[in-house]
């Protein structure tokens, strides 16, 4: 089955105070060097049918409308690699 | 759990001619849906249960979204909660201007439905809060604040875990110059909300989002005050100064 992933990311001017808090926690652990964490989410998404244009447009709207809260989110879709095809299509970032 | 007819609150003759009939909605997850319901019977309306399932609100005057986890909150606080049936009836009459109030999770819910403006997120400092909060009303002419004098300090209990308001800036500096910001915390800001806004209005006035809970200061024997009634006191004269 075909899969779409979705990432979802609080948007940069939006306080991320959890990965405020992993990065923090970085030095203690003797992971040293890493200046910023956002924390998102990803959603996989298994597709029945061929994943074109209109699959597409459709999973955007439901990410627009449900998966992302755009008032403090972005999201990207992007159709995920399948083992032994080609690279990835991305389908773009949506903000 | 639902009745056509919930018993008269003691203390309210139940038969005044003001009864106003204010629904209650209970999503799975809700906790606070007795509690707002025993605050309007204190305050002299009839509580009405209302399922989320079923997009008959029961010809009531006015809705409360109370507290607790919608759904589970999968997802995110109230995203769930805003495509269920009831909501779609909710967002709908709410439009048309019948007063809504979102109390903690009920807020969330109205800000997922684009009822009101902004969201709420993760506190600031990652921890559940869970106190007594001194509040200070902004704006006494909706509804649902009627009963309070614009600057009144009260105290009622917070307690959530993503109650922090944020909003561009634009929609920030609109909600202050429209007195829109209904409810601020005084004191000190107990989870990085900014502007520290405690809940807010929509442009009509009608529908109402706080993260504290005035549901629960309705009582000496179970709140810290009885200052959280005027919500629910204001929402019943609003509706007789109305009919």
């Amino acid at each position: 089955m075909p899969r779409v992933v979705v990432d979802v990311m609080l948007k940069p001017e939006i306080l991320d105070p959890q990965g405020q808090a992993v990065q923090r926690a970085l030095p203690r652990l003797g992971f040293e060097g890493i200046t910023d964490v956002r924390q998102g989410k990803r959603f996989e998404l298994e597709v029945e049918g061929p994943v074109d244009d209109a699959a597409l447009a459709r999973i955007r709207e439901m990410a627009e409308t449900f998966l992302a809260n755009t008032v403090i989110e972005d999201f990207t879709v992007r159709v995920a690699e399948q083992p032994a095809a080609g690279p990835s299509a991305d389908a773009g970032a949506v903000a | 759990m639902r009745t056509d007819a919930p018993a008269p609150a003691p203390g309210a003759s139940g038969s005044g001619p003001g009864l106003g009939r204010i629904g209650v909605v209970t999503f799975p997850g809700s906790l606070d849906d007795r509690d707002a319901a025993r605050a309007v019977r204190l305050a002299g309306g009839e509580p009405v249960a209302l399922w989320h399932r079923e997009k008959d609100i029961r010809q009531v005057d006015a809705v409360v979204l109370p507290g607790g986890f919608s759904y589970g909150d999968y997802l995110r606080c109230g995203a769930i909660a805003r495509f269920s049936p009831v909501m779609q009836t909710v967002i709908e009459q709410a439009r048309i201007g019948m007063p809504v109030l979102g109390i903690c999770n009920g807020f969330q819910v109205l800000c997922e439905s684009h009822l009101l403006p902004g969201a709420l997120t993760r506190n600031d400092h990652l921890h559940f809060i869970c106190r007594d909060q001194r509040l200070r009303i902004e704006n006494a002419n909706t509804p649902w604040t009627v009963d309070y004098e614009q600057g009144q300090e009260i105290t009622v209990p917070i307690k959530n875990n993503e109650g922090g308001y944020v909003a561009a800036e634009r929609t920030l500096d609109a909600l202050e110059a429209e007195g829109r910001i209904v409810l601020r915390y005084a004191g000190s800001n107990p989870n990085g909300s900014r502007r520290d806004i405690a809940g807010i209005t929509n442009e009509a006035g009608n529908v109402v989002g706080l993260m504290p809970h005035p549901e629960h200061a309705v009582e000496e024997l179970t709140g810290p005050t009885t200052e959280g009634l005027g919500f629910f006191t204001s929402v019943l004269k609003s509706l007789v100064a109305a009919s």
